[in-house]
């Protein structure tokens, strides 16, 4: 019976009783090829403009490789941090009460609502040598502001609601039975936690990491004002590109922003793909329960 | 409250309990990583807007070309956010109510917008539209100007926030069924009445709340924004490129000042989305 009236809810889906199809299909499709799709597709292109010497100049040069460097291991430590103490917030945020929790929670949310350009000067401000935190680092001669470490601070920032917002969820939909069972077998918390919570978690915390991880390598606003944009040193690939375009580099600058394109596709796919192994994973783990 | 609320875990059974330390331990790192990256740069903000006294702090924010900026601000939001929840639901509908060859790609598409820096998106828009872009002469023929002028900042706001509505609206969508407006349907409604007395009520909380972040973004927007800017004082600058003007020119005080009322917009929008949450928990059977 259930098989039959999903069929027939097919049926009649495809054909449409509800009015509307064609006008709410065409207004998005207008609207997304005009607002997304058009001007993406100038940015592609314009770099077939573009000889293949052009293009290889434009994007292997020492200065563009030095912040394809710093963007990648930038991003890749700021997920890191993020994915260890994101963990621990997102942990401590779904199984413990405690004073100011709610408020906690709500400021995990901030980065994404604080203008970048806001979260880059406040961050210099408190990391800059004469900062609330910067004197005590610049005095034991680490510096955060005007160098590499700034770049992460601030890519940390960014990243941050990311890995807690995506493991919240699911660490409320875990099955305590699971951990219950372990525990009457004989385990004690430290093995649940590495044997049953984090197996179960794995796909979730992989997803938090690479969502983090590709927030961070598109960040421009907060950085540009704490990395003090040297070449070959702070420079990261979103203000290089910007650069090239102030120099009348239009050609550099497509060819640069391309090549992220392409990065940020093939990161968006791996998400894609994790989040599909995840979503399978419970419910072959259901079967053999 | 009932059983399966978030505080029904509480009552977790002591072997499924850590130590009391080890609890105090993790809540403290925990707290400490949000404070030392969260709040400690908030209170930054306001600290330094205010280190010259409110008198200081008020004549940075009246100023001119401050004011201008926030007109410029409101007028992206203002246009950037309507057309987005137009599309947004239009979108939700026709990929939640609908079967089409391409639905994946849709959906995929729609959330392009999240995963481009904003500065590729600034550029984009120079491509189509600046001086040496496909449109360019064109424009410049007819004596239209979209880049370095306020189009095409408005343009750059509406690419950035283009995703927010829909991402919002379309898991709520989907995950009711389409019963009560075939019901509506054979009782006699017509599509227009189905959208407006059916759909939209279910909706409307999942519509703010896309709202809410939609605005938040598009007021905040910077990257983009600068590329195709050209940063004309008191034409072409928002409230965020003016918080850079200022910061380059040393003005701190100035700069932290108009940083300070993005803060509070902040805030704003995060003290609205957790009343929203609470609102839609209580909505909910």
């Amino acid at each position: 019976m259930k098989a039959a009236d999903a069929a027939v809810r097919r049926l009649t889906r495809r054909r449409g009783i509800l009015p509307g199809f064609r006008l709410t299909f065409g207004f998005t499709v207008l609207y997304l090829s005009l607002v997304v799709l058009l001007p993406l597709g100038a940015l592609v292109l314009r770099s077939t403009h573009l000889s293949w010497a052009q293009f290889a100049a434009a994007v292997s040069g020492p200065r563009a490789l030095a912040a394809y460097r710093l963007s990648f291991f930038a991003s890749l430590l700021g997920a890191l941090i993020n994915l260890v103490f994101g963990s621990v917030l997102a942990w401590v945020l779904t199984r413990y009460r405690f004073p100011g929790k709610a408020l906690a929670d709500a400021l995990v949310d901030l980065p994404f609502a604080l203008p970048t350009a806001v979260a880059g000067i406040a961050l210099t401000a408190v990391y800059a040598e004469n900062g609330f935190i910067g004197r005590y680092l610049v005095a034991n001669g680490v510096h955060v502001a005007f160098a590499p470490a700034g770049v992460v601070v601030a890519l940390t920032f960014v990243g941050l609601p990311f890995v807690v917002r995506t493991l919240q969820p699911v660490l409320l939909d875990l099955d305590p039975a699971m951990e219950e069972a372990a525990a009457v077998l004989g385990a004690g918390r430290l093995r649940v936690l590495a044997r049953v919570i984090a197996p179960a978690m794995l796909p979730t915390l992989l997803t938090g990491f690479a969502l983090s991880f590709a927030r961070a390598l598109g960040e421009y606003g907060s950085v540009v004002f704490i990395s003090g944009n040297m070449p070959l040193k702070t420079e990261i690939v979103p203000l290089l590109i910007f650069t090239r375009l102030e120099q009348y580099d239009v050609g550099g600058a497509t060819a640069i922003a391309v090549v992220m394109l392409a990065g940020s596709f093939a990161l968006l796919l791996g998400i894609h793909a994790i989040g599909m192994v995840g979503r399978r994973r419970p419910a072959r783990s259901q079967v053999v329960a | 409250m009932n059983a399966s609320s978030p505080s029904a875990r509480h009552s977790l059974p002591p072997a499924l309990r850590e130590p009391v330390l080890v609890r105090a331990a993790l809540i403290a790192v925990g707290l400490a990583f949000l404070a030392l990256f969260v709040l400690v740069p908030v209170a930054a903000v306001f600290t330094q807007a205010l280190e010259k006294g409110s008198l200081a702090y008020l004549r940075a924010v009246l100023q001119p070309e401050v004011r201008a900026a926030m007109w410029l601000t409101l007028l992206c939001a203002a246009v950037a956010v309507p057309l987005n929840v137009a599309f947004g639901v239009a979108a939700a509908w026709a990929i939640a109510r609908y079967e089409f060859p391409g639905k994946q790609l849709l959906n995929a598409l729609i959330d392009l917008p999240f995963s481009v820096s904003p500065v590729i998106s600034g550029l984009s828009l120079t491509l189509l539209f600046g001086a040496q872009g496909f449109f360019g002469p064109w424009l410049a023929a007819h004596g239209l100007k979209v880049v370095f002028a306020v189009p095409g900042i408005v343009l750059a706001t509406t690419f950035v926030t283009f995703p927010f509505v829909a991402k919002e609206v379309l898991p709520v969508l989907q995950a009711q069924n389409a019963d009560q407006e075939e019901a509506a349907l054979t009782l006699g409604a017509r599509g227009w009445q189905v959208f407006l007395r059916v759909t939209l009520p279910r909706i409307k909380w999942a519509v703010l709340y896309g709202v809410i972040l939609c605005n938040a973004r598009a007021m905040g927007e910077f990257g983009a924004v600068s590329v195709v800017s050209g940063h004309i004082r008191g034409r072409t600058n928002t409230l965020p490129l003016q918080v850079e003007i200022l910061y380059n020119e040393y003005d701190f005080a100035g700069a932290f000042a108009v940083a300070s009322m993005l803060t509070l917009l902040a805030l704003v929008t995060l003290a609205a989305k957790k009343l929203l949450a609470l609102r839609a928990r209580e909505v909910r059977p």
